[in-house]
């Protein structure tokens, strides 16, 4: 079967896709390649456009530039090993990823986290949604053309949060900060005050940025009613996050799973109606509202006592034969990570589930039919971060 | 949610004869999985995502294995009869030894789904599938067409591990490039010394131009204090 045929078919059952233009020879389609050093495709990335005037007829990504094969370098290195790795997926948010992977390899091998190593693991989880959200909007709007402004109210923001992280991890970035069984180094009473202080100041800073954003009549004439996601095809394509929720899909792994401690803190899941750019914006601002209630209580809850389990192994780690599948809400989406093990101290399968490269299964879809500069919004839309799409 | 077996038995009442075999997870997370025959994958696959009471409409992640030959040492009881003189007469005496054999045991590939309902809020239910071989019977097929979210997962798949998915309806290589020839992901992957030559046109003159500089070379060394 061929590609136009299978989609024509998958149209009629409801894939979200406005009628192709029939190639009838009277007008020639013209052929983008967008990227790969594009500037609004974040980093190494191309999608192949077929444009008919305007608008976008076809529309192929291309992947592989960033591809370094993580999981088969991973393949050959201890367990503990990878995690500084795993930084290096997604870049913004190596918190997540630390943590998505260790509680894989806790589930494989059964490890308890104590009570404040679960703390500081939401608090640092939470701090990075709200940076992640903040910047992934600056740059949303970076590319509408307001450039810099709002992305640098954004970054003044994250640049509060990295500080923190610089502190107590030691990186700013590459945190590699997570262990197998809790967490590596100790939050000081004062790291702690100058987080709440953080907090404290959060609430102004989404409040100022909502003034200058939400209601902007640029904003909402690009975004809304553009990149329409429906919510059958954004579960059927296994779109999770941020982009899924706009659509409407009540599905949030933090409550799904109570993985960690969520089961204990009060928040709600922010949904959106249309699942069009603008919902996926608003998504974005209200969920860093919640992870503000989530930072506030966890920082008022943490106890005392250590931050390793006494029982966790850390030389000669060999979990025994098995496998285990686990996954958190990144602020991209589903992170899962996959590892299989025969025994040895190396994995015999390591497998990252990148929230970024999934979600832009259905970018085509979105894309179709609209303008080619709405394209650079939609894209943005997503949230991607390439190295985590290629790995 | 429904247990394994509960999950296995509502399926071979869907779709029988599908071979669903349960596979067990010694592993502390205890996530079993279900390992179904490739003829009857699709009929599975559509029936695990429309069923009321499973809702499986959300497939979450999709991986190759490799699972290389493996040679299988056992133990086998052996029963012979030999002739043996046993008090100055020569007799059949039936014995049995014990003898070590080894055997190898075919690799195979392994495509693994994990599954999630997003409607009720259950997962993972974890479906696996094998090839006959690693060489020549790499196919197997597709579940795009039930969950969109395999597209580019499959294409993973199919590039680094060389599982080839029938009913696929764009299978290209998603992260190598377009010319590359083998599977990176797989066990026996040997990396080639040079990655990224290709030849070009700048071959024929890089060999014309190292000739002429070996001529030259020769020269200069005939004419060692002639001048130079």
């Amino acid at each position: 079967m061929t590609d136009t045929a299978f989609r024509r078919e998958k149209m009629e059952e409801g894939w979200n896709r406005p009628p192709l233009i029939e190639e009838d020879g009277e007008a020639e389609l013209l052929e983008v390649a967008m990227g790969p050093h594009h500037p609004s495709t974040h980093g190494v990335f191309r999608m192949d456009l077929a444009l008919d005037g305007e608008r976008v007829v076809r529309l192929k990504p291309v992947f592989g530039y960033l591809h370094r094969n993580h999981e088969k370098i991973a393949e050959g290195i201890s367990y503990l090993a990878s995690m500084p790795y795993t930084d290096r997926l997604d870049y913004i948010c190596s918190l997540t990823n630390n943590w998505a992977y260790a509680l894989a390899v806790e589930k494989l091998v059964g490890q308890q986290v104590p009570e404040r190593a679960e703390y500081i693991r939401v608090i640092l989880a939470e701090f990075t949604r709200i940076q992640n959200h903040a910047s992934s909007i600056g740059f949303l709007i970076q590319e509408m053309g307001a450039s810099g402004t709002p992305l640098m109210y954004a970054f003044r923001e994250r640049e509060k949060i990295l500080d923190l992280f610089e502190e107590l991890t030691g990186s700013r970035m590459m945190c590699n900060y997570m262990r197998f069984g809790g967490c590596r180094v100790d939050t000081s009473a004062a790291w702690l005050d100058a987080a709440r202080k953080v907090v404290d100041g959060l609430p102004g800073f989404v409040d100022e940025f909502e003034n200058l954003l939400s209601t902007n009549e640029i904003l909402m004439a690009r975004c809304q009613r553009v990149g329409i996601l429906r919510p059958e095809l954004a579960v059927n394509a296994g779109i999770t996050g941020p982009m899924l929720r706009a659509s409407g899909v009540n599905y949030d792994i933090r409550k799904v799973d109570h993985y960690g401690i969520y089961d204990r803190f009060k928040f709600r899941v922010p949904l959106g109606d249309h699942g069009d750019i603008y919902d996926r914006y608003m998504v974005r601002i209200l969920e860093m509202r919640e992870s503000i209630t989530i930072l506030n209580q966890a920082l008022r809850d943490i106890p005392g006592g250590p931050i390793m389990d006494a029982k966790a192994k850390i030389r000669g780690f060999r979990p025994k034969p098995g496998e285990a599948y686990g996954r958190i809400e990144a602020p991209k989406g589903e992170l899962g990570f996959y590892l299989i093990s025969d025994g040895g101290p190396n994995p015999y399968r390591y497998r990252v589930r990148p929230p970024s490269l999934i979600n832009l299964t259905v970018l085509e879809d979105m894309c179709l039919g609209s303008n080619v500069a709405d394209v650079v919004l939609i894209f943005g839309s997503v949230d991607i971060v390439l190295g985590e799409v290629d790995r | 949610m429904k247990t394994m077996e509960e999950i296995k038995a509502a399926i071979e009442a869907a779709a029988p004869g599908a071979g669903v075999e349960i596979v067990p997870n010694p592993s502390p997370s205890g996530q079993h999985s279900l390992r179904i025959a490739p003829s009857h994958a699709v009929a599975v696959a559509t029936f695990l995502r429309d069923d009321a009471e499973l809702a499986l409409d959300f497939l979450s992640n999709v991986t190759g294995v490799d699972w290389l030959d493996k040679e299988v040492t056992e133990k086998v009881k052996v029963t012979s009869t030999v002739t043996k003189t046993v008090d100055d007469v020569e007799q059949d005496v039936e014995e049995t030894v014990e003898e070590t054999r080894k055997r190898v045991q075919p690799g195979c590939l392994e495509v693994v789904y994990h599954l999630f309902s997003s409607a009720l809020k259950h997962g993972p239910v974890i479906l696996r599938m094998k090839t006959m071989n690693r060489t020549d019977q790499v196919e197997l097929p597709s579940l795009t067409p039930i969950w969109r979210s395999a597209e580019f997962q499959e294409r993973e798949v199919f590039d680094l591990y060389g599982v080839v998915f029938k009913g696929h309806p764009d299978l290209r290589r998603l992260l190598m490039w377009d010319e590359f020839k083998d599977h990176p992901m797989r066990r026996d992957y040997v990396d080639p010394d040079d990655y990224e030559y290709e030849p070009t046109p700048h071959d024929a003159v890089l060999t014309r131009a190292n000739a002429h500089k070996a001529a030259e070379e020769a020269k200069a060394r005939e004419g060692t204090g002639a001048g130079l």
